[in-house]
């Protein structure tokens, strides 16, 4: 199959999507400026023109409210933060208004409203520009989270986004943007709310979003050198979260390390861990790990940049402290992650 | 008062007004009851911004509210019935029961909902007009709002932002002199709000809000520049809130404003005030206007008969109309 980059992918989603839908317009900070949010919303500019895709002014609260207005006169706004650290500030929109329009209306009314947003990390960017914020969104009923690991998913789950009828928010890991697999050239749609299995294995499931399916995969690599067969999922989405995938794993594995994009304390592990306790405890042999973020906001420094990210080496040692039983592992005294990655993020941002 | 306004217009701008001042009453004598399960922000004393802007309006026209916004929901034609089935929480309400006062709803009359988070749907007003500007459509949007409205962020980043696309919205500030208990002057620098207004670049205009037909000018000339292309309005109609913030009783004992400044708004009563000048020029005799309100009196009865005896929502719609 043709191969794209993620952020190419991202691109022909939004031409297909508005190709297939006039209600389909492009609104954001940069959107129409000469790079286009990463080459990503300016294939739409050149090939739509003004008219549908909207440069702004930086007044995100606003715009998200304009874009909710806007759905609820028969129009599917995609509104794009080059952050989405930068969605902090449209917190009232978002959770008061688009998320409950339909059901306070009693569902007279509805907002298909996409937004797409990018998580940061790396060259120093810190604690405003590197947050991954899914959980945030992912708690408030009447928003659906999307996380795509892959190109193949960064078109299915936009262009589903883009056909929904109720506010999906789209959250794009900056470090998967350069990254290439086999993209369909015709539209598709993948659904919400439904886990992958991406490599299958014996002893030990690692549930993952985002930058971290690749690091599991990794991880994978590694651990079969150990003779330990891990079986990946990649969750795809955090709400809805496609949990009874997951536990169909873990009747086969017995074992489940859940590697997050956020921080460790009320993310996506935590629900997911307390779901599969709930659906599925009995078929646990060992404590669920959890590979997530420190409960710390990003330092600047590389020194603590490195410690601050978990990759491999901590999902691997997450795995090899549910197969000792004892849970938790310990934290590597290193981070031999830095030196295994190769050449260092350091921009475009 | 100009001549200029049709006399079927001017008596349509009674109905509607008294017909919004009937239902609150309406509600006042039946909050003790306890049966009306949410908080209300009532408008007495506002009737005349809510229909003065509406009256301008055509089908297909739209407007968005606030927490207060029973006027704005009856003005642009909502039905009666599902208001008050609304405050019951009744399934025959507006909102199916889901939304309660502070959101009432009617998108069939193009009433698209309001936000109990001051100036939340200011920006969606300003999108409603994109969204026309969009699809070539010459609908107009208004978004209504009260006085502290403007103290919130989005307020300043929608009027620049519909200046700058030159959007058909119009944007209606009640300027009620009070945010709950705390006067203006307390809150911003200076009594008009609309020269602040005027500074993003927009056409703004201050009215008074208690005469329905200088509200209904501003308005439909507001309404006409939009249509026509020509861009946003700000209007600012000072205006009164009889009643408390929330709630049926009135709160001049609690000393935040005097007795005396109610009872010189009282005296300025936009209904009664239309009727007067209605009457006195041979619009509306004293016998029309107990016949209207003969009617509305039965509708609002009606209404109630109808919230009182519709059903609950079944718990089965705990979960519907969210993903």
């Amino acid at each position: 199959m043709r191969e794209l980059k993620y952020r190419e992918a991202i691109d022909e989603a939004t031409r297909q999507a508005m190709a297939k839908d006039d209600r389909i317009f492009v609104l954001g900070v940069g959107v129409d400026d000469a790079k286009g949010i990463f080459g990503t919303t300016r294939g739409p500019a050149l090939e739509f023109g003004g008219k549908r895709v909207l440069e702004t002014p930086l007044s995100e609260a606003t715009l998200t409210g304009v874009a909710i207005g806007a759905a609820l006169r028969g129009l599917h706004p995609l509104l794009v933060h080059a952050r989405n650290d930068f969605l902090m500030l449209t917190m009232d929109q978002l959770v008061n208004n688009a998320a409950k329009w339909r059901y306070m209306s009693g569902g007279t009314m509805r907002v298909p409203f996409t937004i797409r947003a990018i998580i940061g990390r790396g060259w120093g960017q810190a604690a405003q520009h590197s947050q991954s914020l899914q959980a945030m969104f992912a708690h408030v009923p009447g928003l659906q989270v999307v996380m795509p690991a892959t190109p193949a998913d960064a078109k299915g789950l936009l262009m589903t986004a883009l056909t929904t009828e109720t506010p999906v928010v789209c959250l794009e890991h900056r470090w998967l943007y350069e990254r290439s697999g086999p993209v369909g050239e015709e539209p598709y749609y993948t659904p919400l709310g439904h886990a992958a299995v991406v490599h299958e294995g014996r002893d030990v499931t690692v549930a993952g979003l985002s930058l971290m399916v690749g690091e599991a995969l990794e991880a994978a690599k590694a651990l079969a050198a150990e003779g330990i067969s891990l079986e990946v999922v990649d969750l795809r989405t955090a709400r809805p979260l496609d949990s009874e995938t997951v536990c169909a794993s873990v009747v086969k594995t017995g074992r489940l390390v859940i590697a997050d994009t956020g921080w460790r304390s009320f993310g996506v592990s935590a629900e997911l861990a307390a779901r599969v306790g709930e659906q599925c405890f009995g078929e646990l042999r060992a404590p669920i790990g959890r590979v997530a973020l420190p409960d710390v906001p990003t330092p600047a420094s590389s020194a603590l940049e490195k410690i601050y990210y978990p990759g491999p080496a901590e999902i691997a040692a997450a795995v090899r402290a549910t197969l000792s039983g004892r849970g938790r592992g310990p934290a590597p005294e290193t981070a031999p992650n830095a030196a295994a990655r190769g050449k260092e993020f350091s921009g475009p941002f | 008062m100009t001549t200029s306004i049709p006399p079927e217009r001017l008596k349509a701008f009674y109905v509607q007004m008294a017909r919004i001042r009937r239902a609150e009453e309406a509600i006042v004598a039946l909050y003790p009851e306890q049966e009306i399960r949410c908080p209300t922000h009532l408008a007495i004393g506002q009737e005349a911004v809510a229909v003065g802007v509406c009256q301008a309006l055509r089908d297909g026209d739209t407007v968005l509210s606030g927490h207060r916004c029973h006027a704005h929901y009856l003005a642009k034609g909502g039905s009666t019935r599902g208001m008050f089935a609304e405050l019951y929480g009744k399934a025959t309400g507006c909102c199916g029961g889901k939304g309660g006062s502070m959101h009432l709803a009617s998108p069939e009359t193009g009433m698209l909902g309001a936000s109990a988070i001051v100036a939340g749907t200011v920006p969606m007003a300003v999108g409603a007009a994109l969204a026309a500007t969009l699809r070539a459509s010459d609908d107009v949007s208004v978004a209504f709002f009260g006085d502290a409205a403007v103290e919130q962020g989005v307020m300043h980043e929608s009027l620049a932002f519909a200046a700058l696309r030159s959007l058909p919205v119009v944007f209606v500030c009640e300027n009620n002199l009070y945010a709950t208990l705390t006067p203006i002057s307390q809150r911003q620098v200076s009594a008009d709000i609309w020269p602040r207004a005027a500074a993003h670049g927009l056409a703004a205009v201050g009215v008074d809000g208690n005469d329905v037909v200088a509200v209904y000018e501003a308005g439909a000339a507001a309404v006409a520049r939009a249509r026509r292309g020509e861009g946003p309005t700000f209007i600012e109609a000072k205006t009164y809130r009889w009643r408390e913030h929330v709630g049926p009783n009135f709160d001049t004992d609690v000393g935040s404003r005097t007795q005396a400044e109610l009872d010189g708004w009282m005296a300025r009563d936009p209904v009664a005030s239309l009727a007067r000048t209605l009457e006195a020029r041979g619009i509306l005799t004293a016998t029309e206007r107990a016949s209207i309100d003969a009617v509305l009196e039965a509708e609002v009865a009606d209404a109630v008969s109808f919230a009182k005896a519709s059903p609950f929502p079944e718990p089965a719609m705990l979960r519907t109309d969210v993903d």
